[in-house]
């Protein structure tokens, strides 16, 4: 639906966006992450035809962004940050006016105004004037505008921003409920919303790709092996000579705790060890009382990849 | 071509929502009404010719008032996004703002209709001369809103907006009537960009073409500009 070939703009010496490439697939909901000024922003207005790449071309809906913008405009549904909305106007205008820009015939509007009122969950507030809402509201409202020519694509910059934690979760429940009809790019620096909401993420730093991939792939490629944390009664050092001799564990650590000990086992990559430590402890007599997976985060792969560490922490 | 009239809906709301309508309306009826008294009370002639020339100083300072916020405002409040990724044209949104602001120019001046009343009740006014002042005064109106609409389009600020406009349109009055009276092929030229002498032939009660295109074509001229300036952010 969307694709990014080889695009950039570049204010004065300052590329906001570097030669990024990629691809929004009908359907999906894909999540472009980064920290603040890492160039969503200005990707999204590239895409939404509100200014023009420096190089490179992106074509939305099949339609070139630069020279059919009026029916890329057509196709899409734009929020843009922080939600710029008419203060003087009421909710149910001001979506009456969206909806004629849009371009929607007389006998559908009422109808799809009153079914995005309906959706975004405004109808207490349709006659309010949009200056004396809340901000959870307006964020809405803002939504409900993007929706209501019915696009197949919706770009939301940064929906969830500025919003209390309810709001936060209504307003995300709602994305994923409009994921299930409208392909949606949608940007945030917020990771539990990506991992929540988006099936790929496109992690971009200083203007480039820095990953791209789906949500669970891109937690396996950064993470080495598995580490399995455990809490064992018995024989301790017992315990770890036979841990350490099971195939694919890379290091055990052992803490010993008296009749309990902890031990973190790292296994190699791509080897599930947890059948073979439940059988090796039960032959050294050993009671498991506890035993986990440690997984590493998209935040932890998030602060990786944009801050150049070397290796992640578990 | 549908959305300048959606446009245009949505500003004209605008302007009767916000007290920058009434107040505008207000001070102009306060100002033009003073003149038109005095004028009357010192020429003792039936016409509105000689309180109108005064009335464009009042012009020169409220249509700038009038037009300030209609690009400046969504400039700074970021409206201009959701304007600009909507399926129009930097041309609809333009003519569709410049129509709100002109018929809100119209409104304002509506008002003075009232002094062609008293007129004819102590005397025999020129209705000729009247009808083709107003002709005048709302062919100026169009030319004076498309100069404000410019600098609002350039600026995030209103007051720079208002101010810009104000002195451009002050410029414009005083180069006409400063070099009026004089002779030399500068002097033609600055009375010709100068909008005092077009101006003055419809109070006499002349219609002259070449009137009519000085403001017309100026208007046209400054619009073209105003829909490059929005759309320049395309390729800027």
């Amino acid at each position: 639906m969307i694709k990014v070939e080889h695009l950039s703009k570049r204010y004065a010496e300052v590329y906001a966006v570097n030669d990024i490439s990629f691809e929004v697939h009908e359907g999906e909901i894909l999540g472009l992450l980064g920290p603040n000024g890492a160039g969503k922003t200005t990707t999204m207005r590239i895409l939404t035809c509100y200014m023009p790449a420096t190089s490179g071309t992106a074509t939305v809906a099949g339609y070139d962004v630069f020279r059919e913008s009026l029916k890329v405009r057509k196709e899409i549904g734009y929020l843009p940050e922080n939600v710029p909305l008419y203060p003087e106007m009421r909710v149910k205008e001001y979506l009456s006016f969206r909806a004629k820009l849009k371009k929607l015939p007389y006998r559908e509007r009422k109808m799809k105004i009153a079914e995005c009122i309906e959706k975004c969950r405004i109808a207490d507030v349709q006659n309010q004037i949009i200056g004396t809402l809340s901000k959870g509201y307006r964020q809405r409202v803002g939504l409900a505008d993007s929706l209501v020519h019915d696009p197949k694509i919706l770009i939301l910059d940064e929906p969830t921003i500025g919003l209390d934690p309810n709001q936060i979760r209504q307003v995300r429940q709602l994305i994923k409920e409009l994921g299930e009809k409208h392909t949606i790019l949608l940007s945030t620096h917020i990771l539990p919303e990506v991992e929540m909401l988006c099936g790929r993420v496109i992690i971009v730093n200083k203007g480039k790709i820095v990953a791209m991939d789906t949500t669970s792939n891109l937690g396996s490629q950064f993470r080495g092996g598995d580490n399995i944390v455990l809490e064992i009664r018995g024989n301790g050092e017992k315990i770890k000579d036979a841990l350490s001799n099971i195939k694919g564990v890379k290091k055990v650590v052992w803490q010993d705790n008296g009749p309990v000990s902890n031990f973190a086992v790292e296994a190699e990559k791509g080897v599930d060890i947890r059948d073979d430590i439940f059988s090796s402890i039960v032959k050294n007599n050993g009671i498991i009382r506890e035993m986990k997976r440690a997984s590493i985060t998209l935040e932890e792969i998030f602060h990786h990849i944009t801050t150049q560490e070397k290796e992640v922490v578990v | 071509m549908k959305s300048i009239g959606t446009i245009f809906q949505r500003e004209i709301n605008a302007y009767f929502l916000s007290p920058v309508a009434y107040v505008i309306i207000a001070v102009f009826t306060v100002f033009s009404g003073y003149f038109f008294s005095v004028m009357l009370g010192i020429t003792q002639e039936t016409t509105l010719r000689y309180s109108l020339a005064y009335t464009q100083f009042i012009l020169s300072i409220l249509t700038p008032v009038i037009t300030m916020r209609l690009f400046a405002e969504e400039n700074k409040t970021g409206t201009i996004e959701p304007l600009m990724t909507a399926p129009v044209t930097d041309f609809e949104v333009v003519f569709g703002k410049f129509l709100s602001a002109w018929a809100l120019y119209n409104i304002m001046i509506a008002p003075t209709a009232f002094y062609i009343i008293f007129l004819k009740w102590v005397g025999s006014p020129d209705y000729g001369a009247i009808i083709s002042s107003y002709i005048g005064l709302v062919l100026m109106g169009g030319l004076f809103i498309s100069i404000g609409l410019l600098v609002s389009a350039i600026t995030k600020n209103q007051i720079v907006a208002a101010v810009i406009g104000i002195v451009a349109l002050l410029i414009l009055l005083v180069i006409g009537l400063a070099s009026s009276g004089s002779e030399g092929a500068l002097y033609s030229c600055l009375r010709y960009i100068g909008t005092y002498d077009h101006w003055e032939t419809f109070t006499k009660g002349i219609i002259d073409s070449r009137d009519v295109v000085y403001y017309v074509s100026f208007t046209a001229l400054l619009l073209f500009v105003v829909v490059r300036i929005v759309e320049s952010r395309r390729w800027r």
